[in-house]
């Protein structure tokens, strides 16, 4: 505990993400047990090659893989108080906000990026389940409304990319107050007639489901994503019966008409493009991998700090 | 008269005095009333000290007292042509969502709420007031209407949250729930919620996206039942009092956070103990809040309402 330990090499942990630095090189595959070598399953986005089964992989990740070129820029997201209830469990709440930031090298479980996806420009943000279960406390929502702004400023589509377990409960009402303020959100997209597309990873749960996740234009879901509302342990508690297999996962969702496609994560760009394209009235688009798009002077500058509410 | 827990030293001494009076009652010889009168005069006592300062956890008991009025007693007792309309046209009518036409002081309204029941059999018919997607379908349906024929909707907010059922969830729950938000978000008309009981999660979010909240005293509103985070954060479920504490989710926090706009004082010892007292004050709060949101134009309305949303969260309990 010194001067070392408490600030030198915190600065030093945020400056190189941990990624760079894996500390294992393998990683077992949690569906069927495979080990996979880390770069062949970073190359296939975190999609097992033995079974195919989805795993989370982080915004960044996400992004890298969909813009072209890997080019993106952050959009800024306003921040909010820190632990407004002194919320106290076994630990303290900022102690754990701390802990998973150091860990992830990022600020909440929300990213927010502008970029071209397939020549096609659009808003993307992405919910990173390893940053306290994706939770949604405020700066999600904070981060939701900033993107919902920003293209609404570009004249650009949302795309949503969602992972959580639910409400931050160390937020408390707060916390539940973001169903409503980011159904604002999309509403102000659904007003500015800017298409708002909702990708469902595994996995999806609780007020986020009931709120920003499942009110997108078109609702695609990685295959076998948990689904729900409620989990499948406190349906089984509440009915006391065996839920039947598949039960909430994405293709379940879909034979119930509560999805509109199941989409593997390597198809997921070009299908992206492909509705977003028609969607917003443009011509089809060059499919894969494209270089990063010439720098453009149109791209309208960011607003300094970022409008805390806008005025419907 | 039920007693919760924390009251049972109540129950002793009111029961005490009861016995008495049963007893003088059956031997016209004995004169105890004075006793009694002692008796009731410390159970008095006695409550005015358990209610001056309830804990969460209590206020957590007291919102979920089975003798506090319904929100069937609220519209029975406060409106008047109350047509209850039914179904969410697509596949059943949901009798844990009430809801329908009436008239307040002889306004028109919707009113719309969650219905708990109040013995074992009208219990289960209302499902505990867990309300499933055709309950928030209906809700939205109703809601449409009054925006469309210009009435406001007053919700009345008393659910342990929405069901966690099979059926519910291949209906499309979370759906069901975010589009009863929106719709709450959309319509322009004045939207007044009353918390009167529980306030439990998405379930009630979805009514009580509003213009103006109000809370009974002793209500709550929270994002998880203190059981449900003891059980995932201590991971015991009986550390439901330090839940309780940590989740803020009383009136009186609320109302600091700037969540909800007005409380709503209950009788001494909670509502169950003066229900038409409670009943009478939830009719003056309502027609206050109301008689505030009358003559504003419907686009003042639903922009005042998505901004009071994004507002939220910029004050701390701290500040």
């Amino acid at each position: 505990m010194n001067w070392i330990s408490n600030y030198v090499r915190p600065k030093i942990n945020s400056l190189f993400s941990r990624r760079e630095v894996p500390e294992n090189l393998w990683t077992k595959c949690p569906e069927c047990g495979t080990m996979l070598f880390h770069r062949e399953l970073a190359d296939n986005l975190n999609v097992c090659t033995s079974c195919d089964h989805h795993m989370a992989i982080t915004p960044r990740e996400r992004f890298t893989a969909l813009f072209d070129g890997g080019v993106f820029v952050e959009v800024k997201v306003p921040e909010p108080l820190t632990d407004p209830l002194q919320f106290r469990d076994q630990k303290k709440y900022p102690e754990r906000l701390k802990a998973a930031q150091k860990a992830s090298g990022e600020k909440d479980a929300m990213l927010v990026a502008e970029g071209d996806m397939g020549r096609t420009p659009i808003v993307a943000v992405a919910q990173d389940f390893s940053f306290m279960a994706g939770s949604m406390g405020m700066y999600v929502g904070n981060a939701i409304i900033a993107a919902a702004q920003r293209a609404i400023a570009l004249k650009r589509p949302m795309v949503l990319f969602a992972a959580a377990g639910g409400a931050r409960m160390q937020e408390g009402i707060l916390s539940l107050m973001q169903m409503p303020r980011t159904t604002v959100a999309v509403q102000m997209l659904r007003e500015a007639g800017l298409p708002y597309v909702v990708v469902l990873t595994h996995p999806t749960t609780g007020g986020v489901t009931a709120s920003y996740a499942m009110l997108g234009d078109v609702q695609i879901a990685e295959p076998n994503a948990l689904i729900c509302f409620a989990g499948p342990r406190v349906i089984e508690q509440t009915i006391r019966e065996k839920l039947p297999e598949g039960f909430q996962r994405a293709e379940y969702l879909l034979d119930h008409g509560m999805l509109d496609r199941v989409t593997h994560r390597k198809a997921m760009k070009d299908e992206l493009v492909t509705i977003l394209r028609m969607l917003t009235g443009q011509p089809p688009a060059i499919k894969g991998d494209l270089p990063p798009p010439d720098p453009s002077p149109e791209v309208a500058p960011q607003p300094s700090e970022p409008a805390k509410a806008p005025q419907a | 008269m039920n007693y919760l827990e924390f009251e049972k030293p109540l129950a002793e001494i009111e029961g005490k005095a009861e016995e008495l009076r049963a007893m003088a009652r059956a031997n016209k010889e004995m004169d105890v009333e004075k006793e009694a009168v002692a008796l009731d005069k410390k159970a008095e006592t006695l409550l005015r000290d358990l209610y001056k300062d309830l804990t969460p956890w209590r206020k957590c008991q007291v919102a979920r007292h089975p003798d506090r009025p319904h929100c069937k007693d609220y519209i029975d007792a406060l409106f008047i042509e109350y047509t209850p309309l039914a179904g969410d046209r697509n596949f059943a009518d949901d009798h844990a969502v009430m809801g329908g036409l009436a008239r307040f002081n002889d306004q028109p309204v919707m009113v719309i709420g969650h219905e708990k029941g109040h013995d074992t059999k009208t219990r289960i018919e209302r499902n505990f007031g867990m309300a499933r997607p055709e309950g928030y379908r209906k809700a939205i349906r109703l809601m449409d209407m009054a925006h469309r024929f210009r009435l406001p909707v007053v919700t009345l907010v008393d659910t342990p949250g929405a069901y966690p059922g099979k059926g519910a969830e291949e209906r499309g729950q979370a759906e069901a729930i975010a589009r009863s938000t929106q719709k709450c978000l959309e319509i322009g008309v004045p939207l007044i919620a009353i918390v009167i009981g529980e306030g439990g999660s998405g379930g009630a979010v979805a009514f009580a996206t509003a213009n103006r909240i109000a809370m009974l005293e002793h209500s709550v509103y929270s994002v998880i039942s203190p059981e449900g985070c003891a059980s995932i954060l201590w991971k015991d479920a009986d550390k439901m009092r330090e839940a309780a504490e940590a989740l803020r989710l009383t009136a009186q926090d609320l109302q600091k956070l700037g969540v909800i706009d007005r409380i709503i004082r209950e009788p001494m010892g909670g509502a169950q103990r003066g229900r038409k007292e409670t009943i009478d004050a939830v009719g003056k709060a309502l027609e206050t809040m109301l008689k505030d949101l009358s003559g504003k134009k419907p686009e003042a309305l639903i922009r005042d309402r998505r901004q009071k949303f994004l507002d939220m969260g910029s004050k701390g309990l701290a500040a």
